[in-house]
This record gives structure tokens, sequence and C-alpha cells, in this order.
């Protein structure tokens, strides 16, 4: 549980994203795969700054935004990024991180 | 459905541009025999008229942007052209000829994180591909430039138009690209040049090559299925949109023309006059365009093909009416599977010529036939 309360996300600014009728298109960099995250997902995604913690990230934008406990949002939330993270899509980081791609990107 | 048709659906639904080529220039340091451009700049885009043209596609929803030419690299802002459209996260792809790639554009595209450099190789013998190109060592260049790109960790694909000067050389070329490490596509298409002058389609390789071609599993894949006769058309495929022409595709000129297809100089826009977003949703030629269906479409509606066929409504305007055949593709469609298209079927039973025949009799055949 205490490995969870230290772990950054960052979004990679080599990804390709863009949003489409409330959800997220991003190609990896890595081998080109497509996804499309849902609204939960882009939630997070967008939230990635390298600054904030995932588990503050749930807290503050996931559990009560969309009725999940804290518990399912998190374990959830985990899985989620280091699949993305497997496509160089996020980084995660036990340590703050600069240089990723202001979110207001993803809104035009 | 896979999750790339499925978005390609939504796009349509909502009327999103989500591809857009953006030709930066039609100047060029090759003149291929075959291009269809006229290379004289009649007024290109300003780098900051450009970069405000990449800000509204990022708001109208773009994702995937192709930049082409003319040769891309004779623009000296292109890279920081590239390096504003990659801070927008657009997906980017890059047509060049890769003659005036060097170490340092190399390691730039690289650090830009463009998806894909697609590169133009005639042919594998010098003598073949710079005839073509009528630049003396312009294959030794090119290929210079795919492997500084390769050795940086671009992907690559290489692209063989295929035309009677270079047929033959195909398998010559893909075993470049095999040994390259890079993709290879083949394109036997050539279009009439953008001022509407034909001539130069009779570079296009003879039915006999084509019909090679298209059987050629080293091109094509499985070709029992890529051949096999078109099913029947049912009235989902009726319904359908024959291509994705101004439905999720816009072409924008160096001139800040907008089009909906590179192929299909029917004009919707200027971007110097109005904002793209404006141009996307009220143009009345694009909006004639969308409101095409299969169904509509005359001679192809009741041709077996419809379903399957390559037509591009762009060559069907460029032969007069962009609802009706593309004879380029009606020949693909018949080469492919042997079943003759609508179109060759009608143009075959209506002969006027042989209906009405008016010949003028010599003075000698008439003072016989008197």
């Amino acid at each position: 549980m205490e490995n969870r309360q230290i772990k950054y996300v960052a979004r990679s600014t080599a990804i390709a994203a863009r949003m489409l009728d409330g959800e997220m298109m991003i190609m990896s960099p890595v081998d080109s795969t497509f996804f499309s995250l849902n609204e939960v997902a882009s939630a997070i995604w967008q939230a990635a700054d390298g600054q904030t913690l995932l588990a503050d990230i749930v807290d503050s934008r996931i559990c009560s935004a969309f009725g999940i406990d804290r518990e399912t949002a998190l374990r959830d939330a985990e899985e989620f990024v280091e699949q993305l993270a497997k496509h160089g899509i996020l980084r995660i980081c036990t340590t703050p991180v600069a240089n990723t791609p202001p979110s207001g990107v993803f809104h035009r | 459905m896979s999750l790339l048709e499925e978005i390609n659906q939504r796009a349509i639904d909502l009327r999103v541009p989500l591809s857009v080529q953006l030709d930066v220039t039609y100047r060029c340091n090759e003149r291929c025999i075959h291009c269809y451009l006229d290379h004289h700049d009649r007024g290109e885009m300003t780098t900051d008229e450009i970069i405000g043209v990449l800000d509204q596609l990022a708001d109208a929803g773009t994702f995937f942007l192709t930049f082409s030419g003319g040769e891309v690299f004779l623009r000296r802002d292109f890279l920081k052209l590239v390096e504003h459209a990659r801070q927008l996260l657009f997906n980017v792809k890059i047509k060049t000829n890769a003659v005036l790639i060097r170490e340092a554009q190399a390691e730039q595209i690289r650090e830009l994180g463009v998806d894909r450099v697609q590169i133009s190789v005639y042919s594998h013998r010098p003598e073949v591909h710079d005839a073509i190109t009528h630049l003396p060592g312009s294959l030794e260049r090119t290929l210079r430039g795919v492997r500084l790109l390769t050795a940086h960790g671009v992907r690559v694909s290489i692209a063989n138009v295929l035309m009677n000067r270079n047929i033959g050389d195909q398998a010559g070329v893909q075993e470049l690209a095999r040994e390259l490490g890079v993709h290879y596509t083949v394109d036997p298409t050539i279009t009439p040049h953008m001022d509407g002058d034909r001539t130069i389609l009779s570079l296009r390789i003879p039915s006999t090559d084509l019909e090679r071609i298209l059987h050629d599993e080293t091109l094509v894949g499985d070709v029992q299925e890529f051949c096999a006769p078109p099913a029947p058309v049912g009235a989902d495929i009726l319904d359908g949109y024959p291509c994705s022409a101004g439905h999720t595709f816009a072409y924008i000129s160096p001139y800040a023309e907008v089009f909906p297809c590179v192929q299909f100089p029917l004009p919707c826009g200027n971007l110097r006059q109005q904002r793209f977003a404006d141009i996307w949703k009220a143009s009345q030629a694009l909006n004639q365009v969308r409101s095409i269906r299969a169904r509509d479409l005359e001679v192809c509606s009741e041709c077996s093909h419809v379903g399957t066929c390559t037509r591009c409504p762009g060559l069907a305007y460029m032969e007069g009416n962009m609802r009706g055949p593309s004879s380029a593709d009606c020949e693909k469609s018949w080469l492919r599977t042997g079943i003759r298209s609508a179109n060759m079927i009608r143009k075959t039973e209506f002969r006027p010529s042989e209906l009405v025949q008016i010949r003028c009799a010599s003075p000698q055949e008439s003072s016989l036939a008197s």
C-alpha cells in the first residue's frame, strides 16, 4: 500500500493524442499501437502531469466524479498506468518529473 | 470492427477531419516525369500562416497529419513546422525524396517523434530512377537519406510508383527495401496533371503488366482473397460513403486552398479568407461531396464491384463527373477479378460509331453507287 502512495505518472512527450467525443485517442511512439481511452482513463491521463501522485489523482479526479470506491479505483488505475507505460505512453516514477505536454493541447 | 474503424466511423458521424495532408510547397529539386504538380511558387503560405493552420486543425480534431509537397525540405522552416505540429500532438508523417536529408535532419526527425517517413524510390537501378527524377545521382542520395533515417531509428516506407519506364523493377526495389529494413508499398496509379493535361497518363503501365501486378502475391498478399469476385451488393454498401474524401479527410495546398482530397481538385475554400472550421462545416462543395452515397453513383451503383472497387471520386471528377466512374479503377477491378465493370460493359454495348456509320465516298465509289 505504501508503494502506491509514491507513484507519480507523467505523460510522454513522444505520443500523438487527440480528444474525440470525450474519449482520448493515443498512439504509442514505441510500436504505433492505437488506444482509445474511456472517460475515466482519459481523466487519469490528463491529470498525469508528473507532479501529482497517482493516489491523489484517483482521490481528486476519479472517486467522487465517477462514484467509485477508492480501493477499486486505485487498483484499476495502477493496472491502467502500467499497461500504458509498457507502450511508452506514460512514465511511472517515484519522484516528480517535468516535461510533460501541457494538458491544454488535448482539449483543442 | 477494429478500433481504428470504430474511431473512423465516429469521426464520420461527428464530421471530424481525422486526417489531413498539408502540402507545404510545390517546389521540388526533382522533375519526375509522371508528376502532376506545377513546381512554380505561386505564393506559398508563410511560416506563421502554416502554424496558424496547424492550430486550427488541432482545434478541428485532426489526429493524422501528413506533410508533403513538392519537396518539403526545400522550405528552410520545414522542421520548425514539424516541431509545432508535434507540440500539438499530431501523429505526423512526412513524404519526401530524402535527397536533402543529412545527419542533423535525421536526428531531428527522430527527436520530434515523427511516426513515419515515406520516400519515393522508382528503381534499384540508378539509370532508371535518375531518368525518372531527372536529377543525376538522385537514387544514391535518396538511399543515403533512407540509411540515415533508419540509423536514427525512424520508421521509413519506400513508395514504388510504377509506370512504363520502371515496370519490371518492382522486385528489385522490394529486395532493396528488405536489405534496408524498411516497409515497401507499390502504387500503379498515374494521375492527370493538376492543370488538367492528361498526356502523362501515357506513362501508365499496360493492362497485361497491371494484371500481373494485381496477381503477384509478393505485392498483394493472399491472391485468392485479393482477386476474389465481389460479394453480392447489399443495402449497407449502397447506403455507404464511396470514400473518406471530405468526410474524414481534407487536403490543403501550399496556397492555403482546401480540397476534399489530394487528387480531388474541387475548390472548397481558402484559409487566407476563412477559418478551416468554417470551410469544413459550411463549404457547399464539401457538402455536395458528402451528400453522395454509393447508390447515387451513376453507372457504379449498378456495378457488381461497387463494394470493393478502389474508385477514386477525384479521378472521376477529373474525368468530368464526381458521381461517375473512374476508368482507371474500373480497369483495376476488371484485371483483379476478371469481371468487367458496369462502365466497361456499357461502353462495349453502346457504340454510337457502330450504330450510325457515315463515310465519305470517293468520287469513284459515288459514281459506281449511282
